[in-house]
């Protein structure tokens, strides 16, 4: 039973150091997106497309860690194996 | 979220039938999409009024951001960003309304939406500048082409997948919070996260139709 008891372990850090990676990615770009509507609000229509552009790609990394931790979680591929063992 | 009583997986389940839910509610969105694209059109007008009064201004902004992204040569792609983008609207917009399931919280049905982009890209591509195309792949000078062309094989690659996982960990992951909220306290407390989910789905979106329409402009553009 250990291995299901790590396998929570894993996705719970693995979710949190993605999203704190991510986090910091999508701040600074939208402190220099805010940076840059300051200084020419006439741009601001341009500047949201790029940002938004640039925070879904940067948010697709958080998205990944979030499928491998479901993977882990509810599809996980050694389950069958493990539960193979439990039983020997 | 998921809710407790999806009608479409009832009825299948009253026929015996076995297409999964995701495929019903593609069916039921793509019947809505026909059956409202067939009502404007019947009632269309000089002097708009009604529904064509709220669907133009939407038609003529996706127009104009493929002007702006993809020059005037991207004219001729608006049925299939237009498409993809009110597909998956309406898709991911049918999750709020009880007894409906999102078709875009599946990896199936995104991946579908992702590899046709895909393929349109390279038959786009290829119909655009002939053999010439496969010179987007050799990078900017030719002795360098052993290096670039493995690299742009696997970021091509990562397109597809990339378009698919980001919509379905947004919508998914959105069903799990909420599911996650409702079990906590289900009284007001989801309430704001639903109204974020209403935010997530115009956003991505938006982001898949501009993240076409930027794949499509760089396999029209010329080989640098």
């Amino acid at each position: 039973m250990e291995f299901f008891a790590w396998c929570v372990v894993a996705a719970g850090i693995g979710m949190g150091l993605g999203s704190f990676g991510t986090g910091i990615g999508q701040g600074l770009a939208i402190q220099k997106a805010v940076e840059g509507v300051a200084r020419n609000p006439g741009a601001s229509g341009k500047i949201m497309t790029i940002m938004l552009i640039g925070l879904a790609m940067i948010e697709s990394l958080a998205i990944y860690v979030f499928v491998v931790a479901m993977i882990i979680l509810f599809a996980n591929p050694f389950t069958e194996t493990v539960v193979q063992l439990l039983n020997k | 979220m998921t809710h407790p009583f999806i009608f479409l997986e009832w009825l299948e389940q009253q026929l015996h039938l076995h297409i999964g839910s995701h495929v019903t509610y593609t069916w039921l969105v793509m019947a809505l999409l026909i059956f409202l694209a067939v009502v404007v059109k019947r009632s269309i007008k000089t002097v708009p009024s009604g529904l064509q009064n709220f669907l133009e201004p939407v038609i003529d902004g996706i127009e104009n951001m493929i002007e702006e992204t993809m020059g005037h040569k991207g004219k001729a792609y608006f049925p299939l960003i237009a498409t993809i983008a009110f597909f998956i609207l309406a898709s991911n917009l049918i999750a709020l309304i009880p007894g409906f399931f999102p078709p875009t919280a599946n990896l199936n049905t995104n991946a579908a939406i992702a590899l046709t982009v895909f393929a349109m890209t390279h038959i786009i591509g290829v119909k655009e500048h002939g053999i010439g195309y496969f010179k987007h792949f050799c990078g900017p000078v030719i002795w360098l082409a052993p290096l670039i062309v493995p690299i742009e094989i696997v970021g091509h690659l990562a397109r597809p997948l990339s378009l698919t996982l980001r919509l379905f960990g947004n919508m998914y992951g959105h069903e799990i919070v909420l599911m996650i909220f409702f079990g906590l306290v289900p009284f007001l407390l989801p309430l704001p996260m639903m109204l974020m989910g209403v935010l997530v789905a115009f956003i991505q979106t938006f982001v898949f139709m501009l993240l076409a329409m930027i794949y499509i402009a760089g396999s029209l553009e010329e080989a640098h």
